[in-house]
């Protein structure tokens, strides 16, 4: 298909900035409840075209946070900043990856990719041929027209990822997307997803609380300290990727990141 | 790849599960209407006519026409009944699905309803509306309506609420939200609501006949009852229930196989 | 919950003050005559009448009720033929029986116990059945092991494993059995509560008919939740069941 399919304008507001953080939280706070404090005072900044990674033992409100980011939940207190721009509830600019997929078990793949844009109000056939584009991108040609319950852990992630970027966001929150598939299919998910998005130039923010996963995918990595959740540091680890996934797994960089991380999070698991 | 797994050689062919069901369906029904006759002739009581006698009865009130011109009296109160259940009763459970303020106010109002005996209401139907059709419709709608509202209702609560945000995170504006996720997602339990409200309609139009006025269907049963016409008596009321059973029955099959339960979550 | 019904008897005073509709009195006038109601011989013979009939048609519903769900939920032949019928009987009209009944058995007590039991006793049967298939098979392996008789089986163990359905199934049979003394009395007309409706009826008595009504649907919401309540209690060991 030579025809250059019409992506769906972006809808970011008018920002002048092409700032180097696309998006920055400042001093965000939240509580559930009188007891249960989840985040205290986080201020970060996420580099455009970067993937960060917000990492922590469970219960360090890494899911509050990203939750926070895509506007699906206030904050009790501070701002979220998306180009320059105070954002209080979903934009355009953000889509979401969902840790349990979210998809609608009654519609094919194909309309499931095709949902954000359905919600848009995209005409018919334009948004099915960009689904289906999407669809191929993400490795699962064929299944179009299969339904949710046809499909194993990965593929319906897979179908979570296309969806987002059928919506041609500038930001992706990924929520845990891996950790409820095997092993196997998690280390080929995570190698596809970083040659998807060298060619998408998306920035992501990724929530994990797996260190080599963090490790292998991430420019950034934020490790964020049990309740109350709060910045315990910013960590960015240089891993030349140019020569491939495989050897990405045996650069010292990489070996020497888990360490540092590793080491890190063992004083607050103590 | 994910494709459902073939159960070779476990699942029998279809075709002979079926006429399995079949067969002993009408094993069942053939024990059944034996008894019904032996119980009859012996007799257990002489208001209890054997099998035979009630299916002549039967094939008569059918062949003279009395038997359907009374089922189109009868069904009028209770489609319309039924019908405004429906719609009334959907779009009721659907708000205080949604609405904290309408459950707070509603449900114990429908939570009451489906618990108590309702039937007590229906003769006070008749100050208010008489004998007419109308009264009839009503006590077709306080017994189908309560369980409608409240399957509706506890649908559209249960609805995964990762789903509504997954639709929010796209800029599902709220109607979107009801119309491509809630309703599409409380679907299969709605219409086994619907189903329950059809199952409680017939109890109210049976009521209605006999507490309010017989027509149609009540007209044969209280007639024929008063004249010791026994088997046309027992042939209108089984018809009813069967007739009963098998529209609710149908319901279960469209639900199983078009509200297709698999594909939800 | 109590404070939305506070709010609709508060609705329900000032639309019988208003005199909007005939049939509804004034909430306050209704709870005088509960409270004068309580004091009649007449009320108490009714309430005599109809519970008796209540409990006995609610007895006899367990007792065939549970023996017949057992019998299909373990014997397949059981459940091949009677399932259809205590299906086809679980959702039908059954009021439309009780014209029948009342031939049969005359008008009085006992076509309205006849009524309760028919009432209540299919929905009982068919869950205690699926509590029966729900019975974990290596509990029954492991009681046969140690060489329980059948009747211990039948008479104590499979009860006891399936309890959660078959107070489940009680329960719905109880809500159906008031369901059926209230019809059967309505129906039958001259015993029990069902003459009281019928006294106050006709001579538009509205506040006492509200009152026998409020009864009533009160008697029925509290069976509910004493059930409920036992359910509740044994709801720890349902979910600890394998």
């Amino acid at each position: 298909m030579t025809q250059r399919l019409a992506r769906p304008p972006r809808l970011t507001l008018a920002a002048t900035t092409d700032a180097p953080n696309i998006v920055e939280v400042r001093r965000i706070s939240k509580s559930y409840g009188n007891q249960i404090e989840a985040l205290r005072d986080v201020s970060l900044a996420f580099p455009r075209g970067r993937l960060t990674t917000l990492l922590g033992p469970s219960g360090c409100g890494k899911t509050t946070l990203l939750k926070i980011i895509a506007g699906l939940i206030p904050a009790d207190a501070g701002d979220v900043y998306v180009n320059g721009r105070v954002v209080t509830g979903p934009g355009p600019e953000r889509a979401f990856v969902f840790q349990d997929f979210a998809l609608l078990p009654w519609a094919n793949v194909l309309r499931n990719v095709a949902f954000g844009l359905e919600l848009r109000g995209m005409a018919k056939d334009e948004r099915e041929a960009l689904a289906a584009k999407y669809i191929r991108d993400v490795g699962l040609a064929g299944f179009e027209k299969r339904y949710p319950h046809e499909l194993s852990g990965g593929m319906k992630q897979r179908v979570g990822l296309a969806r987002a970027l059928a919506v041609n966001a500038d930001v992706i929150l990924m929520d845990e997307p891996f950790s409820a598939v095997d092993e196997q299919t998690r280390r080929k998910f995570q190698e596809d997803l970083l040659q998807l998005l060298a060619v998408e130039r998306k920035t992501v923010i990724f929530v994990t609380h797996s260190i080599e996963e963090a490790a292998y995918l991430s420019d950034q990595i934020v490790l964020l300290t049990r309740r109350p959740g709060t910045v315990a540091k910013v960590l960015e680890p240089r891993i030349d990727r140019s020569h491939g996934p495989e050897a990405v797994r045996r650069d010292p960089a990489y070996l020497d990141a888990v360490e540092e991380i590793w080491a890190m999070l063992k004083q607050y698991l103590a | 790849m994910a494709t459902s797994v073939a159960e070779a050689g476990t699942a029998r062919p279809v075709r002979t599960r079926f006429a399995n069901v079949l067969f002993w369906r009408l094993v069942s029904i053939a024990l059944v209407l034996g008894a019904w006759e032996i119980a009859g002739r012996i007799p257990v009581s002489f208001a209890f006519p054997p099998f035979s006698a009630t299916f002549a009865a039967f094939v008569g009130i059918i062949l003279d026409g009395t038997l359907p011109a009374a089922y189109l009296t009868t069904l009028q109160p209770l489609a319309t009944g039924l019908v405004v259940s429906a719609v009334f009763g959907v779009m009721f459970g659907v708000l205080m699905g949604l609405s904290r303020t309408a459950e707070w106010a509603l449900a114990p109002v429908f939570i009451v309803m489906q618990a108590a005996p309702m039937a007590a209401l229906i003769p006070l139907v008749t100050f208010v509306y008489g004998i007419g059709l109308t009264a009839k419709v009503l006590a077709v709608c306080l017994l189908a309506a309560p369980v409608i509202v409240l399957n509706t209702y506890k649908a559209v609560r249960t609805v995964s609420p990762s789903l509504l945000d997954m639709c929010r995170s796209f800029l599902g504006t709220p109607l979107q939200q009801v119309t491509k996720v809630i309703l599409p997602a409380a679907g299969p339990v709605i219409f086994a609501g619907l189903r329950l409200g059809v199952a409680a309609g017939f109890i109210g139009i049976v009521l209605a006949e006999l507490l309010i006025t017989p027509t149609g269907i009540g007209d044969i049963i209280t007639y024929s009852s008063s004249i010791a016409d026994y088997p046309t008596m027992y042939a209108t009321i089984a018809s009813l229930i069967v007739f009963a059973g098998v529209t609710v029955s149908i319901l279960q099959q469209v639900e199983t196989r078009f509200v297709r339960p698999e594909k939800r979550a | 919950m109590p404070a939305a019904l506070l709010l609709w008897g508060a609705l329900w005073e000032i639309a019988g003050r208003l005199e909007l509709v005939p049939i509804l009195p004034p909430l306050s006038d209704v709870l005088i005559a509960m409270g004068q109601l309580v004091h009649t011989g007449q009320f108490w013979a009714g309430a005599r009448t109809t519970l008796a009939s209540f409990a006995t048609g609610m007895g006899l519903a367990i007792a065939i009720g549970i023996p017949l769900g057992m019998l299909m939920g373990r014997i397949a032949m059981a459940d091949r033929l009677l399932g259809m019928w205590v299906n086809l009987f679980a959702s039908a009209p059954l009021t439309a029986l009780v014209p029948v009944l009342m031939i049969l058995f005359g008008l009085g007590s006992t076509t309205v116990v006849v009524t309760v039991t028919l009432f209540a006793v299919w929905i009982i049967a068919l869950d205690t059945a699926a509590g029966m298939k729900h019975v974990n098979p290596s509990l029954l392996e492991m009681v046969r092991s140690f060489g329980a008789s059948r009747w211990v089986i039948y008479g104590r163990i499979l009860p006891l494993a399936a309890l959660p359905e078959i107070l489940a199934g009680i329960r719905l049979g109880l809500i159906r059995g008031v369901k059926g003394v209230v019809i059967g009395q309505l129906l039958v007309s001259i015993v029990g509560f069902g003459e009281l409706f019928e006294l106050y009826s006709r001579n538009f008595l509205m506040p006492e008919f509200w009152a026998l009504t409020l009864f009533i649907f009160a008697f029925a919401l509290v069976a509910s939740e004493a059930i409920g309540w036992i359910e509740h209690r044994i709801e720890a060991y349902a979910s600890s069941r394998s």
